[in-house]
């Protein structure tokens, strides 16, 4: 096999789970379980996010029946946390209910842009990396945090490209390719996806994987678009191993002078 | 009187954990919930035997969409 086939299909190591498909799909936001089940046969993907919230007796869903039917291993968020403390509690409980040490770990500073709160994130994740957690942090797209991050402990870091929902795509590359550069764990572009060439992009820049939401979920066709961005995750990817050619300001010309011919007249 | 993910309930002396999600129809062994007690984690194992303090502020959590 070429290199770039390789590269394309090497799996992806988080700890020491081992996964085949680089799209973690987001599970908020599908109207229908049925179209979250499709979207997670079409989208290849091997884990999902699933939150906690109050039982309600009037709609008890089978979410995880679902979930578990589709053969997909939970990744449980802290969605919804502002401070360690909530987070950490959180993750405990969804330990509880699902039986996994897994945890993607969300700890928001502000309503209106759902902003990680730097300190508070690095604080949950000491505290939940000493608990024996697996620590998956949604982070912004500082370098340093990142590696703070890494740090103490957490086995993967999941810097936005822009705000969640916001479908902006990634608004600062050379951060992400920054963060990609320095980082010891896999790195797995979270939160700001809208389309395929934005996930393809994340690969460009060098991410191990791409979780998306939103942008699967609220598309006119959700099942075709989680389609759309595994392929864009997959031709990311085979992009980044095959090297893409440098920018330049001028063109250059990749027919060869040689051998031109003259019609120049008499 | 105690309460249950925010609303006032009231429940019988020495009242479990497990007492409480049967009388809410939660089979005992569900996956995907989870149970708080006054902010702190009630392991599943402990749901028989846990009994519910006058006042418990008590959380009950399961799977929804989301992430």
């Amino acid at each position: 096999m070429e290199p770039m086939t390789r590269s394309a299909t090497d799996p992806l190591q988080i700890a020491d789970r081992v996964y085949h498909s680089r799209l973690l799909l987001g599970t908020g936001g599908f109207a229908r379980h049925q179209t979250l089940a499709d979207a997670i046969h079409a989208s290849g993907t091997e884990l999902v996010t699933v939150a906690l919230r109050r039982i309600d007796a009037a709609a008890r869903g089978s979410l995880v029946d679902v979930l578990d039917a589709a053969g997909v291993e939970l990744l449980p968020n802290t969605a919804g946390c502002f401070t360690a403390r909530d987070a950490v509690l959180t993750a405990q409980l969804a330990r509880e209910a699902f039986g996994t040490d897994l945890v993607k770990l969300e700890v928001i500073g502000d309503e209106r842009t759902l902003l990680p709160d730097a300190p508070e994130l690095l604080v949950a994740a000491e505290q939940l990396v000493a608990d024996g957690f697996t620590v998956l942090p949604y982070t912004t797209d500082d370098p340093v945090l990142a590696r703070r991050l890494e740090d103490v402990g957490c086995a993967a870091v999941m810097p936005l490209g822009s705000p969640i929902g916001s479908g902006m795509g990634i608004r600062n590359p050379y951060n992400n390719a920054l963060i990609v550069e320095q980082a010891g764990v896999p790195v797995v572009l979270d939160a700001g996806v809208g389309t395929a060439s934005d996930a393809a992009l994340a690969m460009e820049l060098g991410c191990d994987a791409v979780l998306c939401a939103s942008a699967i979920s609220r598309a006119v066709d959700p099942v075709a678009m989680a389609a759309a961005i595994r392929a864009g995750v997959e031709g990311g990817r085979l992009a980044r191993g095959a090297g893409r050619i440098p920018r330049r300001l001028y063109a250059e010309a990749s027919t060869p002078d040689a051998g031109l011919p003259s019609f120049a007249t008499p | 009187m105690i309460e249950v993910n925010g609303a006032p309930s009231e429940v019988a002396a020495g009242t479990t954990v497990a007492d409480l999600l049967t009388t809410l129809d939660v089979a005992p062994g569900a996956r995907g919930i989870a149970v708080a007690v006054d902010a702190e984690v009630v392991p599943r194992a402990e749901w028989p035997a846990f009994v519910l303090p006058d006042g418990a502020r008590v959380e009950i959590l399961t799977a929804v969409q989301g992430g």
